[in-house]
């Protein structure tokens, strides 16, 4: 291939334009974790008897387990003791409009606004900072459709009855290391309830922001939609950058009950860390979704360009006759960043279908793993899924892996697995060039164009940044 | 990792020290010291449990709790003509029973010069046999159960081919298992020099249908441009344990066949290696696995791409009827700097019964950035659109569905050049089907 032009060399530092730190005073409880600081953290949220044993019952079987080795991943030793984990703005704002200004400033360099042009852009937000939720937006214009969308501290105040009967019903305390973890000392995160019938009249997103050092983020989600309901949510996350490795362990679970269907998208630019693997998010995620009601669906979309390390499998129980799970994901890994990731489709109801679409893009020292498993249960006739990974790698010392574990007990089930792997061919490069397309862009153009799939399932702004993620994320990476 | 109990394997641990001054060798250093480190290895890593991610869907427990018994005497006497009713037709045939080459039933015509084939227990008799060098580089034992054998080893078939040799009539392997409650570990190695061309039929059939525990492993050495056909056809007794592992090296252009055929056993394991060290080598790996009743069958294949522009191909098929289960899980590995590598895996599975199960896992390793690699794997049924345009000509649906069964599998069989090995898994496929096909229909 060509010599590199100037520019482009100047272009190999990746840029990271959510890197920075916002000056702004936050109380952090210390570093290491006890009972007593599970029992801190469920005291300063001023939770209700039942959440505080709820989180110990977590802690306790936390401490009998140990951390998942299976993943093709390598991950430094995480001290838990050196983690604080729970981080706040000192000021605490009663309503959006005394949020400190330069929170505001924060998530408007984010491009996640919060005042008036949020109205604009008809999204509503849930910002995260650090461990607490600073602001919802559209609240009250939801409200009227009996629409509870707000952070999980206060629907553990206000809806405890909504709380207490599906959080953990998805993703139990003692699911895995993490989960358990994050069921222990979970600081905040966002609570979806769509009532029977109501299908949500916007997108509802959240924006998580790590920017305390030292700290972890451990974030809740639960999005519930009754009969007939329908919600798309969004999910975007950024970091400054730092030398430090910092941790983040989330949980979502999503339940659709009869007819309801659920869309989830998630674009994750956590830091990833410099060109030579220091720094960056640990994103150990654990999200499932359970399609509990006949004919319910639920979509997962990620765009994963973030992160040091990505842990992260999105899946669906499909519970519910002809409920439908749906998996759509974009895997980016350059320098030196790690990612298994993957989704987990389980066909227990009848005429159960899913759609597996992994586009996995590995450069420079990246290694990216697709980890997957299709199980077709013994009463689940006619299940159908298809599925679909393919790797594009960039550059000599990168690795794409693909690990699908299929396991079928049911002779009415059509299960059908593909996967490829290749480099950008020099024809399709040189077709391009031919026609006066230099070299980055043309790469930048097929590595869109591979990505589309996935990308045509994202919200329209969400598409558009996604795709520009990418670019950026891709920069100097071919030579 | 391993969950091992104190306890796993100490009966044979136990029947080894018992027996191992019967064994093969015991007068050369080499064996005694080869066998000792090999059993000290298997006492090290124990019997793989379900934790072991390679053994996830294969429990070995009732080999464990089986305790077969080495056969370290002479094996029985078996009737000539029913070995001759196993034999292929104009082969060189080496007989096996119970462990033990049996010259008296084996047939090898005149063999073209700088072709040898020699029982393993007559070379681990010599002081310097060649074969040593092949052990060494085999002492690290992927698995327990190769390193059982290697320490257990009591028989088996050596080839070696000259440079340039090409033998036409097929090697015929057949190790007959006979005797209730044995276990028989061969070992057989086969070295291609440079240009050489052979035929290799790898048998394991039983006469009735005893409880036993076969454990083999075949090492297979290609020269340059050398091309080895490996064809192994696994007709266990469907009460028998069945443990075989074929590890291949490949040289510059040479090029390795191989199929693996099962339709035996209560529990099968065939793990094959094919390793691409020199480049532009090839390697195909065939497979079929057809089971009913309540047999399990496991594959486990794992290809090598270790140096630039190596091709391999793979398909495997399974049919699956009643409460059986198969388990298929194919490693591609392109390792860093193996540019230009072609891999491509296939995996097709026909479920015809509610209680069946599979477990299919094909599996890619990309560490070079210039390659094209693919698989797939699909599980299904048969079409409903292809019964309804037979039976639309008139067949009933029984019929219909055991000729689109057949079709399925025939593929496997049709792709053997070998026109009498062809004709035999052809017969055994048809006795295998849900419902006897009329001569007519398939003609």
């Amino acid at each position: 291939m060509a010599t590199q032009p100037a520019e482009l060399q100047a272009a190999l530092n990746r840029r990271y334009d959510a890197g920075f730190v916002t000056d702004i005073e936050s109380e952090s409880l210390p570093p290491g974790l006890d009972e007593d600081v599970v029992r801190a953290i469920s005291a300063r949220k001023g939770e209700p008897e039942w959440m505080t044993e709820w989180r110990l019952e977590a802690y306790r079987h936390w401490l009998t387990m140990t951390p998942p080795q299976w993943a093709k991943l390598k991950i430094g030793p995480i001290d838990f003791q050196a983690i604080s984990y729970f981080s706040r703005p000192k000021n605490q704002p009663k309503s959006l409009d005394e949020v400190d200004p330069k929170l505001l400033e924060t998530y408007d360099k984010l491009g996640v606004p919060l005042h008036e042009r949020a109205r604009l852009a008809g999204v509503a937000v849930d910002a995260v900072f650090d461990s607490v939720s600073v602001g919802t937006t559209f609240r009250k214009e939801l409200a009227e459709k009996g629409i509870v969308f707000c952070s999980m501290s206060e629907a553990i105040r206000e809806q405890p009855e909504l709380v207490r009967r599906y959080l953990g019903s998805v993703v139990p305390v003692g699911d895995n290391y993490f989960a358990a973890l994050n069921s222990a000392v979970f600081s905040d995160g966002s609570f979806v309830f769509i009532p029977k019938g109501v299908r949500c009249p916007m997108e509802l997103s959240t924006y998580f922001r790590i920017n305390a050092g030292h700290t972890g983020q451990f974030e809740r989600t639960l999005i519930v939609a009754e009969e007939g309901a329908s919600v798309s949510y969004l999910e975007g996350c950024t970091a400054p950058m730092r030398d430090e490795n910092q941790l983040h362990a989330a949980v979502v679970e999503l339940v659709a009950l009869d007819d309801a269907s659920i869309k989830y998208s998630t674009v994750q630019n956590w830091y990833p860390g410099d060109e030579n693997g220091v720094g960056g998010i640990y994103n150990f995620v654990t999200k499932r979704g359970d399609c509990r009601g006949a004919r319910s669906k639920i979509s997962w979309t990620q765009v994963e360009t973030g992160s040091a390390i990505t842990w992260k499998y999105p899946s669906c129980v499909l519970r519910g006759d002809d409920s439908v799970g749906e998996f759509n994901s974009v895997a980016l890994t350059h320098h030196r960043q790690q990612a298994d990731t993957g989704t987990k489709m389980i066909h227990i109801g009848r005429n159960t279908k899913s759609k597996i679409v992994s586009k996995g893009i590995s450069a420079g020292h990246g290694q990216n793993t697709y980890r997957g498993l299709v199980k077709v249960e013994k009463g689940a006739d006619g299940a159908r899924n298809h599925t679909q990974c393919d790797s594009l790698l960039i550059g000599k010392k990168c690795g794409a892996h693909t690990f699908p574990y299929i396991e079928v007990r049911n002779p009415g089930a059509i299960v059908e697995h593909e996967a490829t792997t290749s480099k950008i061919s020099d024809d399709q490069l040189f077709y391009c060039r031919s026609r006066g397309i230099g070299e980055e862009d043309a790469v930048s153009m097929i590595v869109d164009g591979f990505c589309k799939q996935v990308f045509k399932e994202l919200p329209m702004e969400f598409a558009v940044e996604a795709k520009k993620l990418l670019e950026v994320s891709l920069e100097g990476a071919v030579g | 990792m391993n969950a091992v109990t104190p306890d796993s394997g100490l009966h044979y641990v136990e029947d080894f020290t018992r027996n191992k001054a019967s064994l093969p060798g015991r007068q050369q250093p080499w064996v005694v010291a080869l066998r000792e480190a090999a059993m000290r290895r298997f006492l090290a890593m124990g019997f793989p449990t379900r934790h072991d991610e390679d053994w996830k869907y294969t429990s070995v427990a009732p080999i464990e709790r089986g305790r077969f018994l080495l056969s370290s005497g002479q094996p029985r006497a078996v009737d000539k003509p029913q070995v001759d009713a196993q034999a292929l037709p104009g082969v060189h045939l080496l007989v096996f029973v119970d462990g033990h080459h049996v010259p008296t039933l084996s047939k090898v015509d005149a063999l073209p010069a700088g072709v040898s084939i020699a029982s393993l227990a007559t070379l681990l008799e010599r002081r310097r046999s060649g074969i040593e060098t092949q052990f060494e580089a085999a002492a690290s034992y992927p698995s327990a159960f190769a390193a059982l054998n290697a320490a257990c080893m009591t028989d088996g078939a050596c080839v070696h081919l000259a440079k340039g040799v090409r033998l036409d009539a097929p090697i015929h392997l057949l190790f007959l298992s006979v005797t209730y409650g044995l276990a028989a570990h061969t070992r057989s190695l086969v070295f291609a020099e440079e240009d050489s061309h052979a035929v290799i039929v790898e048998h394991h059939a039983a006469l009735g249908t005893p409880v036993y525990f076969t454990n083999t492993v075949t090492d297979i050495v290609l020269g340059r441009r050398a091309q080895i056909e490996h064809h192994k056809l696994q007709q266990e007794s469907v009460r028998a344990f069945h443990i075989a592992a074929i590890t291949a090296d490949l040289a510059e252009q040479s090029r390795l066949i191989s199929t693996s055929f099962a339709l035996g056993a209560a529990l099968a394991r065939t793990d094959i290696v094919a390793k691409l060290n020199g480049e532009g080598a090839e390697c195909s790996l065939d497979g079929l696995y057809v089971a009913d009743s309540r047999q399990h069958i496991d594959h486990h294949t794992r290809i090598d791409h270790n140096v630039p522009r190596g091709t391999s191909r793979e398909l495997y098929k399974g049919v699956l009827d009643d409460a059986s289960r198969a388990v298929f899980n194919g490693k591609v590995i392109v390792h860093p700097d193996a540019q230009r590598s072609d891999a491509a895996q296939t995996n097709r599975n026909l479920l015809l019964s509610e209680h069946a199960e599979i477990d299919t896992k094909p599996q890619l390793e990309i560490w070079a950035d210039d390659v094209k690699c693919c698989h797939a794997a699909t599980v299904g049924q048969l079409d409903a659109g292809q019964i309804f345009y037979l039976r639309s000509r008139g067949l009933d649906e029984e019929t219909a569905r055991a000729l689109l069964t057949y079709g399925f599998a025939a593929e496997m069989v049709q792709r053997i050049e070998h026109p009498e090995l062809r004709q035999r898994l052809d017969g055994l496929l048809r006795g295998r089907l849900p419902q006897q096909l009329e001569a007519e229909v398939l003609s």
